[in-house]
């Protein structure tokens, strides 16, 4: 996995985000759109796509998309 | 002696909140994204002083009207609410004098919330075929919104109030409640509870202070971890589904129709693509009333069977899962 792919899959979840809004660096939580919503489509894409479950203190601990793509791939069997 | 469910009768308060409702309430709101995030049009309220076993009671007064079952023949009542009477007694005694059954009868409370239906199902079953009771009546009847506070627009976009009666007997055709799957992990006790409703948070001054703008949410306040109770779900629900297909040796190919807990469309979405289960044999039906606790089950099942998509002789499978944090789930068929 990659996190390009990783960012144009969020982005296609996120249909109010115009493509090549998210960055590896971009703190998610200061997006515009963001809402707690956000956070279980990001949830339930990661359990989708990769199989990996994050919870709310993995959010939590990370604040930009290349630090939810480090956790998934750490978790990644 | 096969036990099986003989008949369901709901009870929807009259009052509404509509999604058009919700965003004048609160103008941040969006009638879409709410539609979008719970699949929830509107919700029913039950009135002011209205409480738990009212709604449960009016579920029971709609089932002896609605069918040819006399009160004399049930010898059990199992009465499921969050909002129970009083701690003592049971609000299932004071219920079985409210509805008129006989005193022959024996009368438990099971607060199971959102599992309270398969709970229920399980014991009722368990009577029936032991020959411990013929006819087992279980009321699952909840009112959330009591103990919602006025400004979470996040709970009140989720949770109606509504009560259902559901007749538990003998089977005479090939009708049957299969085997059940438990499942209990009360470390997650705190992610959904209603706090200050009960002896280990005992109502105080201050509380009632404080949320003096809510009528002093005098019943507790609802608190719910969104993003973990979400979490939990996908986590529980389809090894869940796996393993009451397991025991009964059948697969999803040999199951009719889907019938889960109704909590949140969104989330149920996510969990019919998890499992792979068609959308033609996946029941959603909280548009209308939303999350009502352990009411969502029979509500969805009576109107599976109503619109002919639960036919006599479907095998539905069942599935509970929310606080405690509690899940079950059983195969009936119809």
């Amino acid at each position: 996995m990659n996190i390009e792919e990783f960012i144009e899959k969020l982005e296609e979840e996120f249909d109010e985000l115009e493509p090549g809004t998210l960055k590896p660096e971009t703190s998610f939580r200061d997006l515009d759109e963001w809402s707690s919503m956000h956070a279980l489509i990001i949830i339930a894409l990661i359990d989708t796509e990769y199989d990996v479950t994050l919870n709310g203190d993995d959010l939590r601990a990370a604040s930009t998309v290349e630090d939810i793509f480090n956790i998934v791939k750490t978790r990644v069997a | 002696m096969n036990a099986c469910i003989k008949a369901i009768s709901i009870y929807l308060p009259e009052q509404q909140l509509t999604n058009t409702q919700l965003c004048e309430i609160f103008p941040e709101l969006e009638e879409d994204t709410i539609y979008q995030r719970t699949g929830i049009k509107t919700r029913r309220i039950s009135a002011p002083l209205e409480i738990g076993s009212d709604v449960g009671y009016s579920a029971a007064e709609r089932f002896f009207e609605e069918h040819p079952v006399a009160k004399e023949d049930i010898d059990f009542l199992f009465f499921c609410t969050e909002g129970l009477d009083y701690k003592a007694p049971t609000t299932a005694c004071v219920l079985q004098n409210r509805i008129g059954l006989p005193k022959t009868c024996g009368a438990m409370d099971i607060p199971m919330g959102c599992t309270g239906f398969v709970y229920g199902l399980s014991l009722a079953k368990a009577m029936v075929e032991t020959g411990l009771a013929k006819n087992v009546l279980l009321i699952t009847s909840d009112v959330p919104s009591k103990v919602i506070h006025p400004e979470d627009h996040e709970l009140r976009m989720l949770f109606g109030d509504a009560g259902a009666a559901t007749l538990i007997g003998r089977s005479e055709d090939g009708a049957n409640i299969g085997d059940f799957v438990f499942g209990t992990d009360g470390s997650g006790f705190e992610k959904l509870i209603v706090n200050y409703s009960g002896a280990r948070e005992p109502m105080t001054k201050e509380w009632l202070t404080q949320y003096e703008s809510a009528d002093g949410m005098k019943w507790g306040k609802m608190y719910m971890n969104g993003v973990d109770i979400f979490v939990f779900a996908i986590k529980i629900v389809p090894p869940l589904v796996n393993e009451i297909l397991e025991k009964a040796n059948l697969t999803k190919e040999d199951i009719d129709l889907f019938i889960f807990h109704q909590a949140n469309g969104y989330l149920l979405n996510i969990l019919r693509k998890k499992l792979k289960i068609a959308e033609e044999k996946f029941f959603l039906y909280m548009e209308d009333t939303g999350n009502t606790v352990s009411a969502t089950i029979p509500i969805a099942l009576q109107e599976a069977m109503r619109v002919g998509k639960a036919k006599k002789g479907d095998r539905i499978l069942l599935a509970g899962f929310g606080i405690g944090y509690s899940w079950s789930g059983t195969i009936i068929t119809l």
